[in-house]
Formats: C-alpha cells, sequence, structure tokens
C-alpha cells in the first residue's frame, strides 16, 4: 500500500482529520489560555491589559512561532478542505432519499452535525481573523509601552475593547464559540478513536474529557467578548 | 397478553425494477392478528393482492428466526421497526394497535441498489467478505480446547463481533450511509484469534478497498448503526478495525 493510499482510504481520511483535529486542539489550549491574561486587569488595577499585550506579542516574536503560525494554517486548510470534502461525498450515498428520517435514535445531533458546525465555524474564523490577527501581522495597530520596559508592543487589549463595543459581534462571537463546543464535544473523543483507541476504560475517560473539556473550552472564550462588551475587563 | 386484531393502513414502497421510478401505494389489511408476525402481515396482504389479481410486494426473508438476515424493510423510519435488538422478522404485531399507518421502505443505499419492491442488492457486503474476511488455508480439524489459550474476554468479545448477519441495518442507518460497522465486526472476530493473525494486515488493507470501491460512505464516530443493530455489534468494533488499519497502513 502506498502513503497516499494509505491516507485517502474512508478510514485514512479520517486519520488525517483526527490528527489535525488534535493539533487544532492543542491550539485551542494555548490560545484560550494566551486571551485569559486580559483577566489579570481584575486583580492588578495597575495591569492595563499589559500581561495580555506581552503575550500576544510573545506570540509573534520569534522564529520558530511564526513558522508554527504558518504550519496551523496549513492544518487549518487540511481540516478544513477535507472535512468539507467528506461532508459532501457521504452526503452523496444515499441516493433515493427516506419517507421517514432514523432521527435521534442512538446519535446525537452534533455528531450527525459535524459538516455544518464545521462550516459556521469557518464563516467564524474568516471574520475573527479579519479583526484580530490580520490587523495585528500587518501592523495597523496602535502601539503602546509595555510595564516596567521600553519595548513597545500592539495594543491588542484596546484593540478586543473596541472590537467587542459592538453587540452583533459579541453575538457573533458567543454563537461562533456554541458551535465549537458541540463540535468539539463530538470531534475530541471521536479523534481518539479513529486513531484505535477501542479499550472501554480509556474510551469511557476520553467521552467525559472532551464533554468537560468542550464546555471549558466554550466558556473560556465566550467569557473574553462578553466580560469586554459589559465592561467587567477594562484598561 | 391478551390477544386483539386490528385494522392497519400500510404504505409501501412499490418500484418495478432496479431502473424503474418507485412510489409508495396505500393498502389497508383487516383482521391482523397481535400474535402474527410483521412478515406474516405482509403475507396476508400479499394473499390479499394475488387473490385481487395484482403483482404481490416483493421482500427478502428466510429464515424468520432473525439468524439469517435476509429480511431487510425499514419501518416508520428506522431499519427492523421500533423494537431493539431484534430483525423485523421477530417484530410481532403486537407492537401496532388498531388504526396504526405504518410506513415500509427498503434499505436506501446506492450500494444496494433496490431489485423489486422492498428487495435490495446486498452482495456487495459478500464481496467486501470476498476481499479477505476469510482464513485462506484449510485450519483442519477441531484441536484439543487448550491447545491454543484466548482470554475468555477476547473469546466473547470474538464471538459478539461474529454475531453479525449481514443484514446491512448498520448501512440503512447510518446517515453516511457507511458499512463501517459491518466490516469492522467481519475484521474485528478473526483479528481477536489466533486463527486470524497471520493475514490480519492484508486483510484489513483488502477489505477496506473493496468497502470504498462498493460506493459506501465513510464512518464518522456517530453510532446510529449501533442503535438499530439487530445482534448488538458494539462500536468499539469500529475503533478496533481503525487500530487494525492504522497498524496495516503505516507498515504494508
Amino acid at each position: 500500500m502506498t502513503w497516499k493510499r494509505a491516507f485517502t482510504s474512508s478510514i485514512g481520511r479520517k486519520i488525517v482529520m483526527s490528527l489535525t483535529g488534535l493539533f487544532l486542539i492543542l491550539f485551542l489550549i494555548v490560545h484560550v489560555s494566551i486571551n485569559a491574561c486580559i483577566f489579570n486587569t481584575l486583580f492588578d488595577a495597575g495591569d492595563k491589559g499589559d500581561t495580555f499585550n506581552r503575550a500576544a506579542y510573545f506570540m509573534g516574536s520569534t522564529f520558530l512561532i511564526r513558522v508554527m503560525e504558518i504550519g496551523l494554517f496549513v492544518l487549518f486548510f487540511i481540516h478544513i478542505i477535507q472535512g468539507l470534502m467528506i461532508a459532501s461525498n457521504n452526503s452523496t450515498r444515499r441516493g433515493t432519499p427516506y419517507q421517514i428520517k432514523y432521527g435521534n435514535r442512538g446519535s446525537r445531533w452534533y455528531s450527525r452535525s459535524m459538516g455544518l458546525l464545521g462550516t459556521l465555524i469557518l464563516l467564524f474564523l474568516i471574520v475573527h481573523i479579519a479583526q484580530f490577527w490580520v490587523p495585528s501581522r500587518f501592523g495597523q495597530l496602535e502601539e503602546v509601552q509595555v510595564r516596567n520596559g521600553t519595548a513597545m508592543v500592539h495594543n491588542l487589549f484596546l484593540r478586543m475593547e473596541q472590537v467587542f463595543s459592538h453587540l452583533w459581534v459579541v453575538i457573533l462571537y458567543v454563537l461562533g464559540c456554541i458551535s465549537l463546543g458541540y463540535h468539539l464535544a463530538h470531534g475530541f473523543q471521536s479523534a481518539f478513536r479513529t486513531l484505535g483507541v477501542h479499550n472501554k476504560k480509556y474510551v469511557r475517560m476520553l467521552v467525559v474529557l472532551g464533554n468537560w473539556f468542550s464546555i471549558l473550552i466554550t466558556i473560556g472564550f465566550i467569557s473574553m467578548p462578553v466580560s469586554m462588551y459589559f465592561g467587567w475587563v477594562h484598561q | 397478553m391478551e390477544h386483539y386484531t386490528m385494522n392497519l393502513t400500510l404504505k409501501v414502497w412499490r418500484q418495478e425494477n432496479s431502473t424503474a421510478q418507485g412510489r409508495f401505494e396505500t393498502y389497508q389489511v383487516s383482521n391482523i392478528s397481535s400474535e402474527m408476525s410483521f412478515l406474516e402481515m405482509f403475507d396476508v396482504l400479499n394473499e390479499q393482492l394475488v387473490i385481487e389479481g395484482k403483482d404481490p410486494i416483493a421482500f427478502d426473508h428466510d429464515c424468520r428466526e432473525g439468524i439469517c438476515g435476509s429480511c431487510s424493510m425499514y419501518v416508520d423510519g428506522k431499519p427492523h421497526g421500533p423494537w431493539r435488538h431484534n430483525t423485523v422478522c421477530q417484530l410481532h404485531m403486537r407492537a401496532y394497535k388498531d388504526g396504526d399507518t405504518i410506513v415500509v421502505e427498503p434499505w436506501r443505499a446506492k450500494a444496494f441498489p433496490v431489485i423489486k419492491d422492498l428487495m435490495t442488492d446486498r452482495s456487495a457486503f459478500d464481496r467486501i467478505v470476498q476481499a479477505g474476511g476469510y482464513i485462506s488455508v484449510n485450519t483442519g480439524n477441531a484441536v484439543d480446547g487448550n491447545a491454543t489459550p484466548i482470554e475468555k474476554e477476547k473469546a466473547d468479545n470474538a464471538f459478539g463481533a461474529a454475531m453479525c448477519i449481514q443484514c446491512g441495518a448498520c448501512v440503512a442507518a447510518c446517515p453516511n450511509t457507511s458499512a463501517m460497522l459491518f466490516t469492522a465486526a467481519k475484521v474485528s472476530h478473526l483479528a481477536l484469534l489466533p486463527q486470524g493473525h497471520p493475514e490480519r494486515k492484508t486483510r484489513v488493507l483488502d477489505m477496506i478497498a473493496q468497502h470504498d470501491k462498493e460506493g459506501f460512505g465513510s464512518c464518522t464516530n456517530i453510532g446510529a448503526c449501533e442503535a438499530t443493530c439487530p445482534k448488538d455489534i458494539s462500536l468499539s468494533n469500529i475503533a478496533r478495525l481503525n487500530k487494525e488499519y492504522r497498524n496495516a497502513a503505516l507498515v504494508e
């Protein structure tokens, strides 16, 4: 069997989806952790977004991180294209549709809607990248001096405050994060099953872990635009 | 349970042959006994149709005791009807009450083309088994039971997977029209036993290649197959299949 065939059979494609998915999960952990630095303003009145701005600056500061960033885009691209191909391919296999649908028996709606949830996340991702990553990388952001130093960094904290002052943006982000949560609720445990974890003890653990992970990631990401909008977190 | 009779309305898929345009026909059946099986109710309807000079409804059936895997009716949105771990031949009319309307469709999958009415061509499953779901040498007479020790749990799991009767309900239920639960059961029952080990790598690769060639969808771990399987084949067989594939595809 050639490498090409190994990764393009029905199971091979799944392996690609699960590996890219798991790397994207690692990225989400980094992303939510860096973002959580905005909450330091709650504990330190003198912070004024400095912890977050320095953390965000670090995420684009070194050559290694920049290379990983390109890798991240590649993984996103593979996961999205492959996912859309699998979803559209599978939808053509039935032929004549059933008069009465099988429905919710034995499965949850989000496990059957990974393509739809993924598309919603993709739309959200485009808006999100346009609002934060593009202005930060291509230098349209106001700069601010770091606390106890002379270095200048992008004031992404201010950017967040500006973006999340609009109600429609906050609603869009909340919906995007909820889609992500449901996508993860299936994707997390499914990825491990695809990699061949079938030991009951581990599957049970991974299902519970996946559900908690999805809930925490969703709450974590939602809390940021919401607390900015209501002014709980400010400079 | 007390015996009762009922009158029912049936909406049944009728299709002349694999190329014809199908349609639903509505039939009335009366005085159906609660102790009849679902297929006996169809026999009554067919006798009625023959007397009326009409074409009887074609449907697959053989043993009528839930072990051959021939019967294949998609009843009111579920393969094999409303009961769990049950084939449609073992569904009894006590599941229904007077005045009910029942919609009966064939398995819907491009890989299972309709032959006539409720009969579908499921030879795609045979070709998947022919691709590698066997041991290619004669294993000889039964050896002493203690000669090859096998853990009880593995033996039980292999037996659980070997329970698959190839009815195709997993394909009919799967939103992706995937035959992965079937293929997983066939790979698992051999992979778990020592007799299956020498050919395990080529077996999984060949069977998956055939599965894809037949035009089934791919598995996304949804679980509708497990919920509908009349023999309660576990979804964990699919994860075991994935492991078998991973181990084989990376080295073969």
